[in-house]
Protein backbone atom coordinates (compact mmCIF):
# COMPACT_ATOMS: atom_id res chain seq x y z
CA UNK A 1 0.00 0.00 0.00
CA UNK A 2 1.19 3.54 -0.59
CA UNK A 3 1.90 6.22 1.79
CA UNK A 4 0.59 9.55 1.68
CA UNK A 5 2.43 12.67 2.66
CA UNK A 6 2.50 12.55 5.93
CA UNK A 7 3.10 8.74 6.08
CA UNK A 8 6.35 9.24 3.87
CA UNK A 9 8.11 12.16 5.87
CA UNK A 10 7.58 9.97 9.80
CA UNK A 11 8.34 6.74 8.33
CA UNK A 12 11.77 8.09 7.18
CA UNK A 13 12.22 10.13 10.50
CA UNK A 14 11.46 7.77 12.53
CA UNK A 15 12.74 5.22 10.95
CA UNK A 16 10.14 2.59 10.90
CA UNK A 17 7.34 1.76 7.96
CA UNK A 18 4.29 3.84 9.56
CA UNK A 19 1.20 3.77 8.66
CA UNK A 20 -2.12 5.85 9.68
CA UNK A 21 -2.98 5.19 13.34
CA UNK A 22 0.81 4.01 14.36
CA UNK A 23 1.75 6.07 17.21
CA UNK A 24 6.00 6.58 16.51
CA UNK A 25 9.00 8.27 17.91
CA UNK A 26 10.22 10.93 16.16
CA UNK A 27 13.16 13.05 15.75
CA UNK A 28 12.60 16.76 15.42
CA UNK A 29 14.61 19.22 12.85
CA UNK A 30 13.11 22.04 14.57
CA UNK A 31 11.63 23.05 17.87
CA UNK A 32 10.45 27.10 18.69
CA UNK A 33 8.23 28.73 21.22
CA UNK A 34 6.95 32.26 20.72
CA UNK A 35 6.69 34.80 23.57
CA UNK A 36 3.22 33.81 25.55
CA UNK A 37 4.38 29.87 25.31
CA UNK A 38 8.05 30.83 25.69
CA UNK A 39 8.11 31.53 29.59
CA UNK A 40 6.10 28.15 30.69
CA UNK A 41 7.81 26.12 27.84
CA UNK A 42 10.93 27.14 29.71
CA UNK A 43 10.00 26.64 33.33
CA UNK A 44 8.72 23.09 32.12
CA UNK A 45 12.35 23.24 30.47
CA UNK A 46 14.09 23.35 33.30
CA UNK A 47 11.31 21.49 35.90
CA UNK A 48 13.22 17.85 33.53
CA UNK A 49 16.07 16.89 34.47
CA UNK A 50 18.15 17.14 31.67
CA UNK A 51 18.60 20.84 31.31
CA UNK A 52 20.73 21.21 27.47
CA UNK A 53 19.29 21.39 24.37
CA UNK A 54 19.46 18.76 22.06
CA UNK A 55 20.13 21.13 19.51
CA UNK A 56 20.15 24.77 19.84
CA UNK A 57 20.67 25.52 16.40
CA UNK A 58 17.80 23.98 15.73
CA UNK A 59 15.58 25.66 18.82
CA UNK A 60 14.50 29.16 18.09
CA UNK A 61 12.48 31.44 20.34
CA UNK A 62 10.52 33.83 18.65
CA UNK A 63 9.22 37.48 20.57
CA UNK A 64 6.47 38.04 18.45
CA UNK A 65 3.28 37.96 20.12
CA UNK A 66 3.23 41.01 22.24
CA UNK A 67 6.31 43.15 20.65
CA UNK A 68 7.84 45.50 21.17
CA UNK A 69 6.19 44.82 24.87
CA UNK A 70 2.59 46.83 26.14
CA UNK A 71 3.43 46.23 29.33
CA UNK A 72 5.55 45.83 32.47
CA UNK A 73 4.64 41.66 33.30
CA UNK A 74 5.48 41.01 29.20
CA UNK A 75 8.39 43.13 29.54
CA UNK A 76 9.49 40.86 32.22
CA UNK A 77 8.93 37.65 30.29
CA UNK A 78 10.63 39.15 27.30
CA UNK A 79 13.87 38.96 29.48
CA UNK A 80 13.56 35.66 30.54
CA UNK A 81 13.70 34.21 27.45
CA UNK A 82 16.55 36.22 26.11
CA UNK A 83 18.44 35.37 28.87
CA UNK A 84 17.38 32.08 28.25
CA UNK A 85 18.73 32.57 24.53
CA UNK A 86 21.93 33.29 25.74
CA UNK A 87 22.09 30.37 28.32
CA UNK A 88 21.13 27.69 26.25
CA UNK A 89 22.59 29.26 22.78
CA UNK A 90 19.30 28.75 21.06
CA UNK A 91 18.26 30.91 17.58
CA UNK A 92 16.87 34.28 19.07
CA UNK A 93 13.91 36.12 16.80
CA UNK A 94 13.46 39.60 18.83
CA UNK A 95 11.14 42.32 18.68
CA UNK A 96 10.55 43.49 14.88
CA UNK A 97 11.80 40.02 13.16
CA UNK A 98 8.53 39.25 12.34
CA UNK A 99 5.74 36.21 13.29
CA UNK A 100 7.14 33.02 14.03
CA UNK A 101 5.35 30.96 11.17
CA UNK A 102 6.56 33.75 8.71
CA UNK A 103 10.00 33.60 9.62
CA UNK A 104 10.31 29.75 9.94
CA UNK A 105 9.42 30.24 6.70
CA UNK A 106 11.51 32.23 5.20
CA UNK A 107 14.42 31.14 7.22
CA UNK A 108 14.30 27.11 8.94
CA UNK A 109 11.43 25.19 7.42
CA UNK A 110 12.57 22.52 4.75
CA UNK A 111 10.35 19.85 2.76
CA UNK A 112 9.99 16.53 4.60
CA UNK A 113 11.13 17.96 7.88
CA UNK A 114 9.53 17.12 11.31
CA UNK A 115 8.72 20.63 13.20
CA UNK A 116 6.94 21.11 16.50
CA UNK A 117 6.24 24.31 17.65
CA UNK A 118 4.21 25.47 20.42
CA UNK A 119 2.01 27.60 18.40
CA UNK A 120 -1.44 25.48 16.98
CA UNK A 121 -0.39 27.68 13.64
CA UNK A 122 2.88 25.88 13.99
CA UNK A 123 1.21 23.74 11.19
CA UNK A 124 1.84 26.90 8.70
CA UNK A 125 5.09 24.78 7.79
CA UNK A 126 3.04 22.32 5.83
CA UNK A 127 3.18 24.70 2.92
CA UNK A 128 6.94 23.93 2.28
CA UNK A 129 6.23 20.03 2.52
CA UNK A 130 7.08 19.93 6.10
CA UNK A 131 5.03 17.73 8.89
CA UNK A 132 4.33 20.86 11.32
CA UNK A 133 2.31 20.63 14.48
CA UNK A 134 1.77 22.70 17.12
CA UNK A 135 1.82 21.63 20.88
CA UNK A 136 1.82 22.92 24.22
CA UNK A 137 4.57 23.93 26.24
CA UNK A 138 5.33 20.05 28.17
CA UNK A 139 5.64 18.36 24.75
CA UNK A 140 7.56 21.04 23.32
CA UNK A 141 9.86 21.19 26.67
CA UNK A 142 10.36 17.82 25.98
CA UNK A 143 11.12 18.17 22.45
CA UNK A 144 13.43 20.73 23.24
CA UNK A 145 15.35 18.83 25.57
CA UNK A 146 15.21 14.73 24.00
CA UNK A 147 15.28 16.21 20.01
CA UNK A 148 12.16 14.37 19.63
CA UNK A 149 8.91 13.62 20.11
CA UNK A 150 5.72 10.97 19.59
CA UNK A 151 3.42 11.07 17.14
CA UNK A 152 0.04 9.31 16.41
CA UNK A 153 0.03 8.82 12.55
CA UNK A 154 -2.64 10.65 11.37
CA UNK A 155 -5.14 9.62 9.31
CA UNK A 156 -5.42 12.26 5.53
CA UNK A 157 -8.30 13.82 3.86
CA UNK A 158 -7.12 14.70 0.55
CA UNK A 159 -8.12 17.97 -0.64
CA UNK A 160 -8.03 17.99 -4.68
CA UNK A 161 -8.93 21.18 -6.10
CA UNK A 162 -8.93 21.79 -9.69
CA UNK A 163 -9.35 24.69 -12.54
CA UNK A 164 -8.04 28.46 -11.50
CA UNK A 165 -8.97 30.90 -9.52
CA UNK A 166 -11.04 33.54 -10.82
CA UNK A 167 -9.69 36.92 -10.16
CA UNK A 168 -9.70 38.26 -6.53
CA UNK A 169 -10.32 34.87 -5.20
CA UNK A 170 -7.45 33.28 -3.70
CA UNK A 171 -6.05 30.46 -1.25
CA UNK A 172 -7.62 32.30 2.23
CA UNK A 173 -11.07 31.80 0.25
CA UNK A 174 -10.62 28.12 -0.35
CA UNK A 175 -9.63 27.44 2.83
CA UNK A 176 -12.83 29.53 4.14
CA UNK A 177 -14.83 27.70 2.31
CA UNK A 178 -13.10 24.14 3.20
CA UNK A 179 -13.57 24.56 6.68
CA UNK A 180 -17.63 25.78 6.37
CA UNK A 181 -17.74 22.64 4.38
CA UNK A 182 -16.12 20.38 7.33
CA UNK A 183 -16.79 22.38 10.11
CA UNK A 184 -14.15 23.20 12.95
CA UNK A 185 -13.84 19.36 13.96
CA UNK A 186 -14.31 18.17 11.11
CA UNK A 187 -10.63 17.25 10.18
CA UNK A 188 -9.64 16.52 14.18
CA UNK A 189 -7.13 14.32 14.39
CA UNK A 190 -6.46 14.16 10.67
CA UNK A 191 -3.88 15.66 7.94
CA UNK A 192 -5.35 17.39 5.37
CA UNK A 193 -3.30 16.37 2.43
CA UNK A 194 -3.51 19.06 -0.62
CA UNK A 195 -3.03 18.05 -4.28
CA UNK A 196 -4.83 18.75 -7.72
CA UNK A 197 -3.84 21.36 -10.92
CA UNK A 198 -4.20 23.86 -8.85
CA UNK A 199 -2.34 23.42 -6.13
CA UNK A 200 0.49 22.35 -8.59
CA UNK A 201 0.37 25.85 -9.62
CA UNK A 202 -0.24 27.63 -6.65
CA UNK A 203 2.57 29.95 -5.03
CA UNK A 204 3.89 29.25 -1.47
CA UNK A 205 2.59 31.96 0.05
CA UNK A 206 -0.90 30.58 -0.98
CA UNK A 207 0.07 27.49 0.28
CA UNK A 208 1.10 28.89 3.20
CA UNK A 209 -2.07 30.30 4.08
CA UNK A 210 -3.89 27.16 3.66
CA UNK A 211 -1.56 25.04 5.29
CA UNK A 212 -2.14 28.16 8.48
CA UNK A 213 -5.58 27.60 8.75
CA UNK A 214 -5.97 23.53 8.22
CA UNK A 215 -5.91 24.04 12.00
CA UNK A 216 -8.85 25.33 12.22
CA UNK A 217 -10.74 22.60 11.23
CA UNK A 218 -8.96 20.68 14.03
CA UNK A 219 -6.56 19.32 11.65
CA UNK A 220 -3.13 18.26 12.74
CA UNK A 221 -1.31 18.91 9.64
CA UNK A 222 -2.05 20.69 6.80
CA UNK A 223 0.33 19.46 4.14
CA UNK A 224 1.33 20.13 0.49
CA UNK A 225 3.88 18.25 -1.88
CA UNK A 226 7.54 19.20 -2.68
CA UNK A 227 7.47 20.59 -6.21
CA UNK A 228 9.52 23.48 -8.51
CA UNK A 229 7.29 25.98 -6.57
CA UNK A 230 8.91 24.81 -3.41
CA UNK A 231 12.25 24.34 -5.14
CA UNK A 232 12.00 27.65 -6.47
CA UNK A 233 10.94 29.60 -2.87
CA UNK A 234 13.73 27.93 -1.01
CA UNK A 235 16.41 29.37 -3.83
CA UNK A 236 15.26 32.74 -3.43
CA UNK A 237 15.90 31.92 0.77
CA UNK A 238 19.43 31.19 0.39
CA UNK A 239 18.33 27.48 0.64
CA UNK A 240 18.53 26.30 -2.30
CA UNK A 241 20.16 22.65 -1.23
CA UNK A 242 17.16 21.61 1.00
CA UNK A 243 15.09 20.80 -1.69
CA UNK A 244 13.53 17.82 -1.64
CA UNK A 245 10.94 16.64 -4.13
CA UNK A 246 7.73 15.07 -1.94
CA UNK A 247 4.87 13.66 -3.48
CA UNK A 248 2.30 11.21 -2.08
CA UNK A 249 2.15 7.92 -3.77
CA UNK A 250 -0.38 7.65 -6.29
CA UNK A 251 -1.70 4.56 -4.50
CA UNK A 252 -1.52 6.14 -0.58
CA UNK A 253 -4.39 5.23 1.23
CA UNK A 254 -6.60 8.26 2.19
CA UNK A 255 -9.78 8.44 4.90
CA UNK A 256 -11.76 11.17 2.55
CA UNK A 257 -11.38 13.01 -0.27
CA UNK A 258 -12.96 16.25 -0.97
CA UNK A 259 -12.76 17.77 -4.28
CA UNK A 260 -13.20 21.50 -4.84
CA UNK A 261 -13.05 23.69 -8.36
CA UNK A 262 -11.44 26.43 -7.90
CA UNK A 263 -13.29 27.93 -10.56
CA UNK A 264 -16.59 27.73 -8.13
CA UNK A 265 -15.03 29.78 -5.47
CA UNK A 266 -15.67 33.30 -4.56
CA UNK A 267 -14.74 35.40 -1.92
CA UNK A 268 -15.76 33.88 1.46
CA UNK A 269 -15.89 35.16 4.84
CA UNK A 270 -15.81 33.71 8.39
CA UNK A 271 -18.47 35.35 10.79
CA UNK A 272 -18.27 35.96 14.64
CA UNK A 273 -17.04 33.43 16.51
CA UNK A 274 -16.74 30.41 14.86
CA UNK A 275 -14.50 29.95 11.84
CA UNK A 276 -16.77 27.79 10.40
CA UNK A 277 -19.24 29.92 10.30
CA UNK A 278 -18.79 31.09 6.75
CA UNK A 279 -20.94 32.97 3.93
CA UNK A 280 -19.65 34.38 0.54
CA UNK A 281 -18.80 38.09 1.20
CA UNK A 282 -21.19 39.55 -1.55
CA UNK A 283 -23.81 38.65 1.05
CA UNK A 284 -23.17 40.17 4.03
CA UNK A 285 -22.90 43.81 2.38
CA UNK A 286 -25.13 45.31 5.05
CA UNK A 287 -22.25 45.01 7.47
CA UNK A 288 -19.99 48.30 8.42
CA UNK A 289 -17.18 48.15 9.86
CA UNK A 290 -14.74 49.80 11.71
CA UNK A 291 -11.33 48.22 11.65
CA UNK A 292 -9.83 46.55 8.95
CA UNK A 293 -6.26 44.40 9.96
CA UNK A 294 -4.26 42.87 7.18
CA UNK A 295 -1.27 41.27 8.52
CA UNK A 296 -0.48 38.05 10.77
CA UNK A 297 0.95 34.45 10.03
CA UNK A 298 -2.63 34.07 7.38
CA UNK A 299 -1.96 37.34 5.27
CA UNK A 300 0.83 39.53 6.29
CA UNK A 301 2.84 38.48 3.34
CA UNK A 302 4.39 40.56 0.13
CA UNK A 303 1.87 39.29 -1.87
CA UNK A 304 -1.07 40.21 0.18
CA UNK A 305 0.85 43.56 1.17
CA UNK A 306 0.88 43.85 -2.89
CA UNK A 307 -2.66 43.27 -2.94
CA UNK A 308 -3.41 45.68 -0.76
CA UNK A 309 -1.15 48.49 -2.12
CA UNK A 310 -2.68 47.53 -5.61
CA UNK A 311 -6.26 48.13 -4.94
CA UNK A 312 -5.80 51.09 -2.20
CA UNK A 313 -3.46 52.94 -4.74
CA UNK A 314 -5.33 56.44 -5.33
CA UNK A 315 -8.27 55.78 -3.17
CA UNK A 316 -8.98 56.20 0.58
CA UNK A 317 -10.07 54.40 3.27
CA UNK A 318 -13.90 54.71 4.47
CA UNK A 319 -13.33 57.64 6.90
CA UNK A 320 -14.91 55.63 10.06
CA UNK A 321 -12.61 52.76 9.17
CA UNK A 322 -9.27 52.26 10.73
CA UNK A 323 -6.94 49.86 8.52
CA UNK A 324 -3.92 48.30 10.34
CA UNK A 325 -1.39 46.47 8.25
CA UNK A 326 1.43 44.70 9.61
CA UNK A 327 4.17 43.12 7.40
CA UNK A 328 4.83 39.32 8.60
CA UNK A 329 8.54 40.27 8.51
CA UNK A 330 11.35 42.31 8.68
CA UNK A 331 12.10 40.99 5.34
CA UNK A 332 8.49 41.96 3.92
CA UNK A 333 8.25 45.23 5.73
CA UNK A 334 10.97 46.24 3.55
CA UNK A 335 10.31 44.47 0.46
CA UNK A 336 7.19 46.09 0.82
CA UNK A 337 9.14 49.86 1.49
CA UNK A 338 11.01 49.21 -1.59
CA UNK A 339 8.48 48.26 -3.85
CA UNK A 340 6.32 51.76 -2.59
CA UNK A 341 3.77 49.33 -0.95
CA UNK A 342 3.94 51.27 2.13
CA UNK A 343 3.75 54.58 0.65
CA UNK A 344 0.63 54.28 -0.78
CA UNK A 345 -1.23 52.25 1.78
CA UNK A 346 0.09 55.47 4.06
CA UNK A 347 -1.46 57.54 1.55
CA UNK A 348 -4.43 55.79 1.10
CA UNK A 349 -4.53 56.56 5.33
CA UNK A 350 -3.68 52.99 6.46
CA UNK A 351 -1.69 52.60 9.76
CA UNK A 352 1.74 50.26 9.35
CA UNK A 353 1.84 48.24 12.83
CA UNK A 354 5.76 46.74 13.50
CA UNK A 355 6.33 43.30 12.43
CA UNK A 356 4.81 40.81 14.88
CA UNK A 357 1.02 39.54 15.69
CA UNK A 358 -0.03 43.31 16.30
CA UNK A 359 -3.71 42.99 16.40
CA UNK A 360 -4.27 39.24 15.85
CA UNK A 361 -4.71 38.02 19.74
CA UNK A 362 -6.09 41.38 21.27
CA UNK A 363 -2.73 42.08 23.17
CA UNK A 364 -2.11 45.35 21.93
CA UNK A 365 -2.36 47.64 18.36
CA UNK A 366 -5.69 47.13 17.72
CA UNK A 367 -7.46 45.89 20.75
CA UNK A 368 -11.99 46.25 19.79
CA UNK A 369 -13.87 48.28 21.86
CA UNK A 370 -17.40 47.16 22.73
CA UNK A 371 -19.60 46.47 19.77
CA UNK A 372 -17.02 47.29 17.39
CA UNK A 373 -16.68 45.44 14.21
CA UNK A 374 -12.95 44.16 12.76
CA UNK A 375 -13.07 42.46 9.58
CA UNK A 376 -9.41 40.71 9.61
CA UNK A 377 -7.05 38.31 7.78
CA UNK A 378 -6.43 36.41 10.78
CA UNK A 379 -7.46 33.04 10.69
CA UNK A 380 -9.25 33.30 14.34
CA UNK A 381 -12.67 35.03 15.31
CA UNK A 382 -13.07 33.51 18.50
CA UNK A 383 -15.40 35.85 20.86
CA UNK A 384 -13.09 37.64 22.53
CA UNK A 385 -9.90 37.20 20.33
CA UNK A 386 -9.10 40.41 19.69
CA UNK A 387 -9.26 41.47 23.60
CA UNK A 388 -12.19 42.04 24.27
CA UNK A 389 -15.51 39.49 24.09
CA UNK A 390 -17.75 42.66 23.17
CA UNK A 391 -16.34 42.99 20.12
CA UNK A 392 -17.19 41.09 16.44
CA UNK A 393 -14.61 39.76 14.15
CA UNK A 394 -14.85 38.50 10.99
CA UNK A 395 -12.16 37.00 8.41
CA UNK A 396 -11.41 37.07 4.98
CA UNK A 397 -8.94 37.91 2.03
CA UNK A 398 -6.54 40.69 1.84
CA UNK A 399 -8.39 41.57 -1.52
CA UNK A 400 -11.67 41.56 0.35
CA UNK A 401 -10.12 43.67 3.79
CA UNK A 402 -8.62 46.00 1.13
CA UNK A 403 -12.20 46.53 -0.74
CA UNK A 404 -13.92 46.98 2.28
CA UNK A 405 -11.66 49.35 3.99
CA UNK A 406 -12.87 51.42 1.40
CA UNK A 407 -16.28 51.02 1.43
CA UNK A 408 -16.48 50.72 5.08
CA UNK A 409 -18.81 47.46 4.87
CA UNK A 410 -18.08 44.22 3.70
CA UNK A 411 -17.40 44.18 0.59
CA UNK A 412 -17.10 41.07 -2.51
CA UNK A 413 -13.90 42.72 -4.06
CA UNK A 414 -15.18 41.71 -7.70
CA UNK A 415 -17.89 44.24 -6.76
CA UNK A 416 -15.57 47.23 -5.90
CA UNK A 417 -13.13 46.72 -8.15
CA UNK A 418 -15.01 45.54 -11.82
CA UNK B 1 -4.97 5.88 40.45
CA UNK B 2 -8.26 3.80 41.12
CA UNK B 3 -9.59 7.20 42.53
CA UNK B 4 -13.54 7.86 42.28
CA UNK B 5 -13.58 11.59 41.71
CA UNK B 6 -16.75 13.24 42.78
CA UNK B 7 -18.20 16.91 41.97
CA UNK B 8 -20.53 18.81 40.69
CA UNK B 9 -21.38 19.66 37.01
CA UNK B 10 -20.42 23.06 35.28
CA UNK B 11 -22.49 22.87 32.12
CA UNK B 12 -20.54 24.35 28.37
CA UNK B 13 -21.53 24.65 25.12
CA UNK B 14 -20.30 22.85 21.94
CA UNK B 15 -16.82 24.92 20.89
CA UNK B 16 -15.13 25.92 24.00
CA UNK B 17 -11.96 27.45 22.75
CA UNK B 18 -9.15 28.23 24.81
CA UNK B 19 -10.00 31.59 24.36
CA UNK B 20 -13.44 31.46 26.62
CA UNK B 21 -10.80 29.24 28.35
CA UNK B 22 -7.99 31.69 29.63
CA UNK B 23 -8.76 34.49 27.07
CA UNK B 24 -5.52 35.58 25.55
CA UNK B 25 -5.85 39.44 26.54
CA UNK B 26 -4.45 37.79 30.16
CA UNK B 27 -1.10 36.66 28.24
CA UNK B 28 0.66 39.64 30.83
CA UNK B 29 -0.64 37.06 33.85
CA UNK B 30 1.38 33.61 32.24
CA UNK B 31 4.01 34.26 34.43
CA UNK B 32 1.44 34.65 37.54
CA UNK B 33 -0.42 31.33 37.53
CA UNK B 34 -2.15 32.02 40.79
CA UNK B 35 -3.62 35.16 38.82
CA UNK B 36 -3.79 33.81 36.17
CA UNK B 37 -6.30 30.81 37.21
CA UNK B 38 -8.72 33.78 38.79
CA UNK B 39 -9.75 33.85 35.45
CA UNK B 40 -10.54 31.04 34.16
CA UNK B 41 -13.58 30.37 31.71
CA UNK B 42 -14.33 34.16 32.31
CA UNK B 43 -15.19 34.81 28.78
CA UNK B 44 -17.32 31.75 28.57
CA UNK B 45 -19.06 31.73 32.63
CA UNK B 46 -18.34 34.96 34.95
CA UNK B 47 -18.67 33.68 37.74
CA UNK B 48 -17.17 30.19 37.43
CA UNK B 49 -13.82 30.84 39.11
CA UNK B 50 -15.94 32.21 42.21
CA UNK B 51 -18.61 29.33 41.63
CA UNK B 52 -15.95 25.74 41.43
CA UNK B 53 -14.95 23.93 44.03
CA UNK B 54 -12.22 21.21 44.42
CA UNK B 55 -13.05 18.12 42.65
CA UNK B 56 -16.24 19.60 40.36
CA UNK B 57 -16.47 18.65 36.55
CA UNK B 58 -16.35 20.80 33.60
CA UNK B 59 -18.91 19.28 31.13
CA UNK B 60 -18.54 20.42 27.45
CA UNK B 61 -20.26 19.25 24.46
CA UNK B 62 -18.03 18.71 20.96
CA UNK B 63 -14.58 20.37 20.03
CA UNK B 64 -13.83 21.53 23.72
CA UNK B 65 -10.51 22.76 23.87
CA UNK B 66 -10.33 24.28 20.19
CA UNK B 67 -8.02 26.96 19.39
CA UNK B 68 -4.09 27.98 20.42
CA UNK B 69 -2.02 25.65 21.99
CA UNK B 70 -1.40 27.42 24.84
CA UNK B 71 -1.24 24.88 27.85
CA UNK B 72 -2.44 27.43 30.13
CA UNK B 73 -5.80 26.60 29.18
CA UNK B 74 -5.86 22.99 30.81
CA UNK B 75 -3.45 24.23 33.82
CA UNK B 76 -6.11 26.92 35.06
CA UNK B 77 -8.40 24.48 35.01
CA UNK B 78 -6.76 22.01 36.81
CA UNK B 79 -5.64 24.87 39.43
CA UNK B 80 -8.93 25.65 39.91
CA UNK B 81 -9.27 22.48 41.74
CA UNK B 82 -11.60 20.72 38.32
CA UNK B 83 -10.97 16.88 38.56
CA UNK B 84 -12.14 16.08 35.09
CA UNK B 85 -13.16 17.52 31.77
CA UNK B 86 -15.61 15.80 30.25
CA UNK B 87 -16.71 16.30 26.71
CA UNK B 88 -18.38 14.56 23.53
CA UNK B 89 -15.16 15.23 21.68
CA UNK B 90 -11.75 17.17 22.48
CA UNK B 91 -9.42 19.46 19.93
CA UNK B 92 -6.32 17.58 19.62
CA UNK B 93 -3.35 20.07 21.41
CA UNK B 94 -5.99 20.49 24.05
CA UNK B 95 -6.47 16.43 24.60
CA UNK B 96 -2.78 16.21 24.88
CA UNK B 97 -1.69 19.37 27.08
CA UNK B 98 -4.31 18.00 29.22
CA UNK B 99 -2.97 14.63 29.90
CA UNK B 100 0.71 15.96 29.63
CA UNK B 101 -0.62 17.90 32.97
CA UNK B 102 -2.39 15.50 34.32
CA UNK B 103 -5.97 16.47 34.32
CA UNK B 104 -8.07 13.42 33.19
CA UNK B 105 -9.96 14.40 29.97
CA UNK B 106 -12.97 11.85 29.16
CA UNK B 107 -14.86 11.62 25.95
CA UNK B 108 -18.13 10.80 26.40
CA UNK B 109 -21.78 11.57 25.58
CA UNK B 110 -22.60 14.40 27.83
CA UNK B 111 -26.38 15.32 26.42
CA UNK B 112 -27.86 14.02 29.65
CA UNK B 113 -25.75 15.66 31.93
CA UNK B 114 -26.73 19.17 33.06
CA UNK B 115 -25.55 22.04 35.46
CA UNK B 116 -25.27 21.01 39.10
CA UNK B 117 -25.57 17.31 38.66
CA UNK B 118 -23.72 15.63 41.23
CA UNK B 119 -21.25 13.12 38.99
CA UNK B 120 -18.53 10.61 40.31
CA UNK B 121 -16.36 9.38 37.95
CA UNK B 122 -14.16 5.94 38.17
CA UNK B 123 -10.88 6.45 35.86
CA UNK B 124 -10.14 2.67 36.10
CA UNK B 125 -13.70 0.73 35.34
CA UNK B 126 -14.40 3.90 32.87
CA UNK B 127 -17.55 4.60 34.21
CA UNK B 128 -19.44 8.36 35.14
CA UNK B 129 -22.35 7.58 37.54
CA UNK B 130 -24.91 10.72 37.63
CA UNK B 131 -26.00 10.83 41.15
CA UNK B 132 -28.30 13.40 40.14
CA UNK B 133 -30.27 11.26 37.95
CA UNK B 134 -29.42 7.80 38.66
CA UNK B 135 -27.68 7.18 35.42
CA UNK B 136 -24.56 5.83 34.32
CA UNK B 137 -22.54 6.44 31.48
CA UNK B 138 -19.40 5.46 30.06
CA UNK B 139 -16.51 7.22 28.51
CA UNK B 140 -13.81 6.14 25.41
CA UNK B 141 -10.84 4.54 26.80
CA UNK B 142 -7.48 7.19 26.79
CA UNK B 143 -5.34 5.43 24.19
CA UNK B 144 -2.57 3.72 26.22
CA UNK B 145 0.45 5.45 25.77
CA UNK B 146 -1.25 8.63 27.12
CA UNK B 147 -2.88 7.13 29.96
CA UNK B 148 1.24 5.79 31.09
CA UNK B 149 1.50 9.61 31.46
CA UNK B 150 -1.53 10.26 32.76
CA UNK B 151 -0.66 8.20 35.78
CA UNK B 152 2.46 9.72 36.31
CA UNK B 153 0.93 12.77 36.91
CA UNK B 154 2.28 14.19 33.45
CA UNK B 155 4.61 14.52 30.91
CA UNK B 156 7.51 16.35 32.75
CA UNK B 157 7.19 14.09 35.88
CA UNK B 158 7.09 10.84 32.87
CA UNK B 159 9.88 11.85 31.52
CA UNK B 160 11.71 12.10 34.65
CA UNK B 161 11.39 9.38 35.95
CA UNK B 162 11.63 7.20 32.55
CA UNK B 163 14.09 9.50 31.04
CA UNK B 164 12.70 8.48 27.88
CA UNK B 165 9.51 8.26 25.72
CA UNK B 166 8.25 4.57 26.43
CA UNK B 167 5.81 3.93 24.04
S1 LIG C 1 -0.28 36.23 13.90
FE1 LIG C 1 -2.00 35.60 15.20
S2 LIG C 1 -2.40 33.48 14.69
FE2 LIG C 1 -0.38 34.01 13.86
S3 LIG C 1 1.08 33.37 15.44
FE3 LIG C 1 0.57 35.52 15.82
S4 LIG C 1 -1.15 35.49 17.26
FE4 LIG C 1 -0.96 33.45 16.38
Amino acid sequence: MGKTLSEKILSAKSGVDASAGDIVVSPVDLVFVQDTTGPLTVRQFKAGRKQTLAAPDRTALFIDHAAPSPNRQLSNDHMFLREFAAESGCLLFDAGSGVCHQLVAEKLANPGDVIVGADSHTVTAGGLGAFATGMGSSDIAVAMSLGKTWFRVPESFRVAVTGNFSKWVEAKDLIIYLIGLIGADGATYKALEFGGEAVDRMPVSQRLTIANMAVEAGAKVGIFPSDHITRDFLKKQGRADKYKALQPDRDAAYERQIDIEANRLEPMVSQPHTVDNTAPARTLSNIKINQVFIGTCTNGRLEDIAVASHILKNRKKHPSVRLLVCPASGRVLTDAMNLGYIKTIIEAGGVILPPGCAACLGLHQGVLGDGEVCLSTANRNFKGRMGNPEGLIYLASTATAAASAITGRITDPREALS
Amino acid sequence: MGAVLKGRAFKFGNDVSTDLIIAGKYAHLRSNLPELAKHVMEDASPDFAKKVKPGDFIVGGSNFGLGSSREHAPLVIKMAGVSAVLAKSFARIFFRNAINQGLPVLICDTDRIVEGDKLEVSLDEGVIKNVTKKEQYTFTKIPPAMLSILNEGGLIPYINKYGDFKI
